[in-house]
């Protein structure tokens, strides 16, 4: 099977009269009214805030003079500014404390429920809302952050929004929306040994480009995505905006009524089976039509890694970096300016190429089943020398389970450097910042220049191949590792 | 942009758009020279940079526009001549940049640094999603054009004026007359032209939403 793109032109017989999507299903039941020509109000059933991409929004209320209209709807934390060290202590960085404290501030006065630094559900924004249960099938979900994707894992509409959209559903629990074009991307067959989810988004992402699905809802389907677990569908999701989706989705099933199943905010008794039996309802019909399909064959898919300053420029781990002459159009004129700030040539070798840092975190790979996969990958490995690793939690209830795991040893055996929860080096906003000209292989998911600290190179990869690489200094193809622990990440 | 446009915290003089009335209703259309920026994929973190984001108010940040291809080694006293926000021969409220621009980060403090420089039209022949509502939600006119028609404006001097025409929905590059229609959808030409605000529309719309939920449940 090879990778191909259909695309339904206007009269082909992908459009036409047939059965809802998933999305379309979900999007029905929440349009309140529809503008001629226009936008729909959309109602939004939960909206996540943190601190940076809220505070202009509730200074627009207050000079509306109006109130959050359904604070209930609305749950808040802190991630991008925090420190990952000492976060009993007050942030040393005083702009960045300034903002924390506007939102707890901003939150007391709305009456929104904050989990903020200390508390023990704190942590990076795409990470709580899952693990709390609160991010459901079937919900519209909101959130100024582009990320919010990830939530799509769970069969619900998510989606990143600016600061203005922000202060609409604040306003009035809706936003406008205009109903995207809709495409399904399939992944088939079964996964090589070593190849995870990440690489499977990385492909995608090398294949269709990071504006390939600019202005489509994206749902993933096949095989190889139903096999997925939850945080690995979670991972998929996270990476749609990067191909520039509107969002990203997976049909709810099984492994998804067992994950959210006894979370502190999942339905119980009685309403837990009637939301499950509402549940089951939401996949795309077998006639359903979609805008475009994207076909993938799962066991073509090696360890990715990018090698360029767009998601969208990946590579298998074994591959060289294109020319000018191999590359696609999209990244052709890119190219050149793309390698100089990598400090990277045309037609050569990925791997071997020197790492300074490996950053394991992210809302993208640092939940725990991220963790464990790099614990059981380094268990009496240890970390090379003059390379520097950071392994970030998504969450202060994924640094608890780490360590009632016994993780933190392993890692502490390795000489990785297990922080506290937090955006961290993701972007180059808190003091976790990659030094300029310096590689970091990350497993967080944006390369573009300056995402981790300014003249910072990033190569972003899988949980896995950060790791291997973190324990030979340069990148490593994880496969030609041994992985001691039986069961292990690469037999799973 | 030469230094005499802008001032000490790398802003531009006229930058004063919190005061400014929406400017696409006039008769003719919006006339500028344009700045080009002949770039592929520009996403947010390189329009606004990460580390300027921790304001909570909406002004001051076109003095960071483009930071980190302004200047070197992020010092002030460093530009970098070959960047055309740096080259005095270009200036005008239109930028115009390569395909994808404003992909990335949802960060609405990108479309407040290019207002807030100075610029109230960006063209480009492929924008993000979060990215072109953001720049609506703040006057700023997202102007999607063909990859020929962006070419052709990039093969134009310094000296050549663009013309946005809201109502008409056309682009027109005013020394050769070449002209292209745009897309907007209604609901937002409407506002844009009237000034009018989201937010006010669905604060309106108060009574169906609660009937809405009332009957959802
Ligand atoms: S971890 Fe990175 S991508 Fe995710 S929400 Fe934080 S800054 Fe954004």
């Amino acid at each position: 099977m090879t990778d191909h793109i259909h695309t339904a032109s206007a009269d082909s017989p992908l459009r036409g009269a047939g059965g809802a999507t998933l999305f379309e299903k979900i999007w029905e039941k929440h349009v309140v009214k529809t503008i001629d020509d226009g936008p729909s109000v959309l109602y939004i059933d939960k909206h996540f805030i943190h601190e940076v991409t809220s505070p202009q929004a509730f200074t627009g209320l207050n000079k509306r003079g109006i109130k959050v209209f359904r604070p209930q709807q609305v749950v808040a934390t802190a991630d991008h500014n925090v420190p990952t060290l000492n976060q009993h202590l007050p942030i040393k960085e005083e702009l960045s404390r300034l903002q924390v404290e506007a939102l707890i501030k901003n939150c007391a006065e709305h009456g929104i429920e904050l989990y903020g630094l200390g508390h023990p559900f704190q942590g990076i924004v795409h990470v709580i809302g899952p693990e709390l249960g609160i991010t459901q099938p079937g919900m519209t979900i909101v959130c100024g952050d582009s990320h919010t994707s990830t939530h799509g894992a769970f069969g619900s509409i998510a989606f990143g929004i600016g600061t203005s959209e922000v202060e609409m559903v604040f306003a009035s629990q809706c936003l406008l929306q205009s109903k995207p074009k809709l495409m399904r991307i399939n992944v088939d067959g079964v996964l090589n040994k070593g190849v995870v989810s990440k690489d499977i988004v990385l492909y995608i992402l090398s294949k269709i480009s990071a504006s390939g699905a600019t202005g489509y809802a994206v749902e993933f389907a096949g095989s190889a995505i139903r096999s997925l677990s939850m945080e690995a569908r979670m991972t998929i999701c996270n990476m749609s905006i990067e191909m520039g989706a509107r969002c990203g989705m997976i049909a709810p099933d099984e492994t998804t009524f067992a994950y959210i199943k006894g979370r502190k905010f999942a339905p119980q008794g009685a309403e837990w089976d009637k939301k499950v039996a509402e549940w089951k309802q939401l996949f795309s019909d077998a006639d359903a039509q979609f805008d475009e399909e994207v076909f993938i064959n799962a066991a073509a898919i090696e360890p990715m890694i990018t090698y360029g300053t767009n998601p969208g420029m990946g590579i298998g781990v074994s591959e060289t970096i294109p020319t000018t002459e191999t590359i696609n159009d999209t990244d052709r004129s890119g190219l050149a300016k793309s390698l100089a700030y990598m400090g990277l040539e045309q037609g050569a070798a990925i791997k071997g190429q020197k790492i300074d840092y490996v950053f394991i975190g992210s809302c993208t790979n640092s939940r725990i089943e991220d963790l464990r996969m790099v614990a059981s990958f380094v268990k009496g490995k240890k970390k090379a020398d003059g390379v520097e690793v950071w392994i970030v939690p998504g969450s202060k209830q994924v640094e608890a389970q780490a360590i009632q795991e016994g993780i933190d040893k392993i890692f502490e055996e390795a000489g990785f450097q297990l922080r506290q929860p937090g955006c961290s080096a993701c972007l180059g906003m808190n003091e976790d910042k990659i030094p300029a000209g310096k590689y970091c292989i990350s497993t967080s998911n944006r390369n573009f220049e300056g995402r981790q600290g300014a003249g910072a190179r990033t190569l972003l990869a899988s949980p896995l191949t950060a790791a291997a690489a973190a324990v030979t200094g340069v990148v490593t193809d994880p496969r030609s590792l041994p992985n001691p622990s039986a069961g292990g990440a690469l037999d799973s | 942009m030469s230094d005499k446009n802008l001032n000490k915290n790398g802003e531009r003089e006229s930058s004063n758009s919190q005061v400014q009335e929406p400017p696409f209703g006039g008769q003719g259309g919006f006339v500028s020279r344009f700045v080009p920026v002949n770039i592929e994929n520009i996403d947010t973190d390189q329009i606004i940079p990460a580390r300027f984001l921790k304001a909570t108010t909406r002004e001051g940040f076109g003095k960071n526009l483009f930071r980190d291809w302004r200047y070197y080694n992020d010092d002030e006293s460093k530009t970098r001549a070959d960047f055309p926000l740096n080259m005095s021969q270009f200036d005008g409220e239109i930028l115009v940049a390569g395909k994808n621009f404003g992909c990335g980060s949802s960060r609405e403090h990108a479309a407040w640094a290019i207002l807030d420089y100075g610029f109230r039209v960006v063209v480009s022949s492929f924008f993000a999603d979060i990215f072109r509502n953001n720049a609506l939600n703040n006057g700023v006119l997202p102007v999607q054009v063909s990859d020929e028609f962006l070419q052709r404006i990039f093969l134009q001097d310094n000296n050549t004026e663009l013309t946005v025409d809201l109502e008409q929905q056309t682009i027109r590059i005013n020394s050769t007359g070449e002209q292209e229609h745009f897309d907007i959808n209604s609901y937002k030409k409407t506002c844009l032209l009237n000034g009018y605000d989201d937010i006010d529309f669905l604060l309106s719309n108060k009574a169906a939403i609660e009937t809405f939920e009332k009957q959802r449940v």
